[in-house]
């Protein structure tokens, strides 16, 4: 099974310009290792000193934001978009 | 410092500190933090002082050296400087010694404060060079970004949530605008515009353009604090989508401190939302610094922003000037909406409704005690959200051209006197 990660511009630099990242992953923060071990220092970009994903960071399974599901527990299945996205202001 | 930059400095992260280039980015590579531009304090002093004030023309540009253009604006050259209103009627029904309105109802040239930002953004956006600009909005930016890009002669594509009110769509169309319109709310609209930012290169105002544009609301403090003789409101109640105006007003103020323009007496800010999209409120009320992200469900639709990018900082200004937060349903919002334009003859939209029903919640509460002084922001028009008050206003007395009829009719109506 594979779970598409959509990088976000100011993180391509780490992926070395590679848009999108495939990974095996069940679960949102095991991909978030699995991203790690792919391409390190990435991790800590995303994810604060106590474990919780940065507050300026939104993460998003197929378009609902993972805080309304099961945050870093929420399951990816074969097929899934995640995408990482800065909070942005607008109005 | 180069000479193209004006009187800014750099962008800098609010989160780490780390210094970037003033160029057409939001966030910091390292922990995604919002930047801010950052100025060169010693040179505004010498620049903008009251003597010079005196003569600039009566735009929010007569604050030139605090917004983020590097040269003189060329677009919404007469954006601001709108009336700041005494409301004693109003001041009454809150149950507060005095109350001032800050009217960007009448903003030029889209009727709300979006103006503000939009020419900031868009100004800037030229400087560096943008032919075609975007936003992601709930109504007010959308028609801003529309109509400024329209006088300036750029290409502008806006993206809404598909449920907006019928004029707000229409005041974006008529501009010639490309309007996108998204099934979903303003949370996932906002979302769909950050990664097409990252792939188009367009100026998208609220998005990589954002440190720019959000300075431009400091010039609504810059405006109320000089009508007010360059004293500062003991307590302004300031409406909270993303929360970025709100951060926005306090730093006017402690800007104009820093200047020695305005002393320093404390300002409190209070700020406002609608209870069907109240993450900051509750946070807030909670004790919370931070908040949970909601789905919203309200009238207040230039409000409905779930995930509020700048809820931390407002929460953070609200807790350190000594302010307070709360939100109202949708009838006391409308209640609220009838009640300033009763009062003082002004139509505000519903974000309206939401300032000035949670300040009559603060001054019933205590929090704004009755014999101060409140300076409420109204940020935008009323005629844009009809369908919120539709229905809830009431009806026309209609009758035949008739003089027996009308004398019929009045003698039944308590809302007119015969005499």
């Amino acid at each position: 099974m594979a779970a598409t990660i959509r990088i976000p511009t100011p993180l391509r630099k780490l992926t070395n310009e590679q848009e999108t990242v495939e990974v095996e992953s069940a679960t949102v923060g095991a991909a978030i290792d699995e991203l790690e071990g792919k391409f390190p220092g990435i991790k800590e970009r995303l994810v604060s000193e106590d474990g919780e994903v940065r507050r300026f960071v939104n993460v998003y399974v197929n378009e609902e934001d993972i805080r309304f599901l099961e945050s870093q527990a929420t399951p990816l299945k074969d097929g899934d978009d995640v995408s990482i996205i800065p909070a942005i202001a607008g109005g | 410092m180069s000479k193209s930059a004006g009187f800014m400095r750099a962008l800098k992260c609010r989160e780490c500190g780390r210094e970037y280039p003033l160029e057409a980015t939001h966030v910091c590579e390292f922990d995604f933090g919002p930047l801010e531009v950052v100025y060169d304090y010693d040179k505004i002093r010498k620049s903008m002082t009251k003597a010079a004030l005196a003569k600039r023309p009566e735009t929010m540009w007569r604050f030139r050296e605090l917004l983020p253009v590097a040269d003189d604006p060329t677009v919404g050259t007469r954006v601001g400087y709108t009336p700041l209103i005494k409301a004693d009627r109003l001041a009454k029904w809150l149950g507060v010694r005095e109350a001032w309105l800050k009217n960007d109802a009448v903003n030029y040239p889209t009727l709300s404060f979006k103006d503000r930002v939009v020419s900031v953004a868009l100004s800037r956006a030229k400087e560096l060079g943008f032919k075609t600009v975007a936003c992601a909005s709930t109504g007010n930016l959308a028609n801003s970004v529309a109509a400024n890009a329209a006088s300036a002669g750029l290409d502008a594509i806006v993206f809404i949530p598909a449920d907006l009110e019928e004029g707000k769509i229409l005041n974006s169309l008529i501009y010639g605008a490309r309007v996108v319109s998204i099934r979903g709310h303003y949370d996932e609209v906002n979302r769909l515009c950050a990664e097409i930012a990252g792939k188009y290169g367009w100026a998208f105002v609220n998005v990589n353009m954002r440190p720019y544009y959000a300075e431009g609301s400091k010039s609504m403090a810059y405006e109320i604090a000089e009508q007010l003789d360059w004293n500062l409101p003991q307590h302004t109640v300031v409406p909270m989508a993303s929360g970025s105006l709100l951060t926005k007003i306090h730093k006017g103020y402690q800007e104009l401190i820093q200047l020695g323009l305005a002393r320093d007496t404390k300002p409190t800010v209070h700020g406002a939302q609608a209870t069907g999209c109240s993450p900051i409120s509750v946070a807030f009320k909670q004790g919370m610094d931070f908040f949970k992200p909601v789905k919203p469900d309200t009238i207040a639709k230039s409000l409905a922003i779930g995930t509020p990018a700048d809820g931390f900082y407002a929460l953070k200004v609200m807790k350190e000037t000594g302010g307070a937060s709360d939100d109202v349903t949708d009838d006391e919002i409308r209640e609220a909406m009838s009640a300033v334009a009763e009062c003082e003859g002004i139509f505000t939209e519903t974000a309206g409704g939401v300032t000035v029903g949670v300040a009559k919640k603060l001054v019933a509460s205590g929090k704004i005690p009755a014999e101060d002084s409140v300076v409420l922001c109204i940020t935008g028009n009323g005629l844009k959200t009809l369908d919120a008050v539709q229905g809830h206003v009431g009806k026309p007395a209609e009758i035949k051209p008739s003089l027996r009829e009308f004398e019929q009719l009045i003698e039944s109506d308590n809302k007119i006197k015969s005499k």
